[in-house]
């Protein structure tokens, strides 16, 4: 059963596992029976569901997008709001819960990765709330095209660390995060935004975003046939398909294909990419023929990563989940799209997703319902979409 | 009855006081190497370690990150240093050689193909710095099948983990010093000799410590507590430094400065 990964050894199918230095091996082993012990304590999970719903404003809304139905005629499209979540995007979910687990585990300092910023925000906003210290890696790229994340984290108190090598993108930051924690482990809590990384943070991460999916179930008033999210590290996705895995209903990962698959421009990991190890986890990635990692580029910082969680390489594998590329330009015009039809300016991110949502929805009939996860909010994507949208752009 | 020796031990001339040098194959370019590798030899290298430059080396810090990059842009590979192996030897280098390589570029090339390309160009040793003992089971299997030795780590956390490490340890036990990425370190922790005693009780191969070793001084401390002392990062450097000499001069002058270098660093 889908549902029952990962085993023992961090498995989903080929996939996952722990391959990392063998500092972190004893660190991961006690992260594992401290997840394992807090995950089985009441007091733990009722403080989790407490911050989710006093701090973060759960549960999301799922708003019945009917303008825009209307207007593509097709299948009824209903939109999870995780941009209506504080901070703006589904990744405060996962940073609540690995906050608390760090407390609990008795480490007041995080480190965090992040590409868009917005899990570096999360995590700066949970560190302020619960009294922690918070470091933050980040691209120099995702800096400058993330400037103003940057300034939330540091009005936040967080600490930014610029990581240069590379591209200056997610990659990287992980990377350093990890170089990092292998010298800091013993004191510091290394908070991952994605389902990404070695056992046990993918079923972690997996586990604190399934709230996405558990309220959508309870929301739906009537039977679901498709639902869309995109897929950076997976975190979104994996969130809102996990408790929807045994049921039938179809389900649709979008990854950035940046200025499309045929370039070699994208981040389109399961479209394009070959089984390899990346941040600790067997999964698809982005290689040459050497097995030396190939630079992703994708216009949303939250996407362009050229690994994927290890539960959606077995998912793509196993054909459980479809997985589509929709390219910059056309998530450009699903956020206008979004934004004109329902009053909601999506994340750049999320775009992608709702492209490939309207590319589907007109070709459905009337009596059939999709959900599309909108991940988080456009705010943070104000520079990128000034530079793209020019005046005569908006008209 | 007495083990029979692996190839490996078989090319030891010693079982302690192991000098183990680490570079990365074609920084700044393949015949580089060579020249690098048998100036080591010169200076007493007992076993060398030859890196296999990678995008993304979790384990490494900045020093080892930049020749990596250097070496990349030079063209190298995993299947390519491997292939440099039968080249050292015709030059003249005897010593055991251990392949230091990521995982990624393993699992490309294929378990069973790398194995016997390891076999067929005669290396003795292979090092995979994220592969723990939990994911090796495969290779190492197929090493043994190959008499090639795959080398095991330890860090200071392993704790509970030191004994199970230690007591299946093949060729030597590379003992990492303390925590963090390779590079330099001012000085080696109390702990760290603590530790190495403790791993030591549990090894019945040579103990050799790693990460960090960059002075003389912490040469003499590793000979007195430890079976052997494996430098990357600064021989790294002094490969940089020799490099510098070798612009304002010819390259026999960037070398014999390399050797002098080499040969303070570890002096008795
Ligand atoms: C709004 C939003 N959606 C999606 C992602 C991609 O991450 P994941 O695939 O883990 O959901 C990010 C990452 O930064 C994001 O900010």
């Amino acid at each position: 059963m889908l549902t029952s990964m990962p085993n023992h050894k961090g498995r989903y199918g080929d996939f996952g596992g722990k391959y990392v230095p063998e500092t972190l091996m004893a660190p991961l082993e006690e992260l594992e029976s401290a997840l394992d012990e807090a995950m089985q304590d009441e007091d733990f999970l009722k403080q989790y569901n407490e911050e989710l719903k006093e701090y973060a404003g759960r549960p999301t809304p799922l708003t019945y997008a009917d303008k825009l139905t209307k207007e593509l005629g097709g299948a009824e499209i209903y939109l999870k709001r995780e941009d209506l979540l504080h901070t703006g995007a589904h990744k405060l979910n996962n940073a609540i819960g690995q906050a608390l687990l760090a407390k609990r585990m008795g480490k007041d300092k995080i480190i965090a990765e992040t590409g868009a910023g917005q899990h570096g925000v999360a995590s700066a906003t949970v560190a302020a709330k619960l009294g922690l210290s918070c470091k933050v890696f980040m691209g120099e790229e995702d800096i400058r095209r993330q400037e103003l994340n940057v300034f939330r984290m540091k009005l936040l108190g967080a600490e930014v660390i610029s990581v240069s090598s590379g591209n200056g993108t997610l990659k990287d930051a992980t990377n350093e995060a990890i170089r990092y924690w292998v010298a800091n482990c013993e004191d510091h809590f290394y908070l991952i935004g994605s389902v990404v990384g070695p056992h046990p943070y993918p079923r972690m991460v997996r586990n604190f975003q399934r709230i996405i999916g558990d309220e959508t179930k309870e929301q739906m008033t009537r039977d679901i046939d498709r639902i869309y999210a995109c897929v950076g590290g997976g975190s979104n996705a994996i969130g809102m398909f996990y408790p929807f895995l045994e049921d039938e209903v179809e389900l649709v990962g979008i990854e950035a294909a940046g200025k499309g698959v045929d370039t070699p421009e994208h981040a389109a990991t399961l479209t394009k990419g070959t089984p390899g190890v990346i941040h600790g986890s067997l999964t698809y990635l982005m290689q040459d023929e050497n097995g030396q990692i190939v630079e992703p580029y994708s216009i949303s910082a939250g996407l362009d990563y050229p690994g994927i969680g290890p539960e959606h390489a077995n998912l793509f594998k196993t054909k459980r989940v479809r997985y589509e590329s929709i390219t910059d330009d056309e998530a450009l015009d699903a956020v206008k799209r979004m934004s004109r039809a329902e009053g909601i300016i999506p994340a750049i991110e999320s775009a992608h997703a709702i492209a490939q949502a309207i590319k589907e929805a007109k070709e459905m009939s009337k009596d059939q319902a999709i959900v599309i996860n909108v991940s988080g909010r456009g705010d943070k994507d104000m520079a990128t979409l000034m530079e793209h949208f020019t005046e005569e752009g908006l008209q | 009855m007495m083990k029979q020796q692996t190839l490996f031990q078989g090319k030891l001339t010693k079982q302690k006081d192991l000098f183990i040098p680490f570079i990365v194959a074609g920084d700044p370019h393949p015949d580089k190497t060579i020249q690098y590798a048998l100036r080591l030899q010169e200076a007493g290298a007992d076993v060398l370690e030859l890196g296999v430059p990678y995008s993304d080396p979790l384990a490494d810090g900045p020093v080892i990150q930049k020749a990596a990059r250097r070496a990349l842009d030079a063209g190298m590979s995993l299947r390519k240093a491997v292939e440099m192996v039968p080249e050292l030897r015709k030059a003249g280098l005897n010593i055991p050689v251990v392949i230091f390589t990521y995982y990624n570029p393993v699992l490309q090339y294929g378990h069973e193909a790398f194995i016997d390309a390891l076999e067929e160009n005669g290396v003795e040793g292979l090092l995979i710095p994220d592969l723990p003992l939990e994911e090796s089971e495969d290779l190492n299997e197929r090493t043994k099948e190959k008499d090639i030795e795959l080398i095991s780590l330890v860090a200071p956390t392993s704790e509970e983990r030191i004994k199970r490490i230690a007591e299946q340890a093949r060729g030597f036990l590379y003992c990492v010093s303390s925590l963090g990425v390779t590079g330099e370190r001012k000085e080696m922790a109390p702990e760290t000799l603590s530790f190495i005693e403790k791993v030591k009780e549990h090894s019945s191969v040579p103990v050799a410590v790693g990460f960090g070793i960059s002075s003389n001084d912490q040469v003499q401390l590793m000979r007195k507590h430890a079976d052997g002392f494996i430098i990357g990062s600064k021989i790294v450097k002094l490969i940089e430094s020799s490099l510098e000499v070798e612009k304002s001069g010819d390259e026999q002058e960037g070398l014999r400065h390399f050797s002098d270098e080499v040969n303070e660093l570890v002096q008795a």
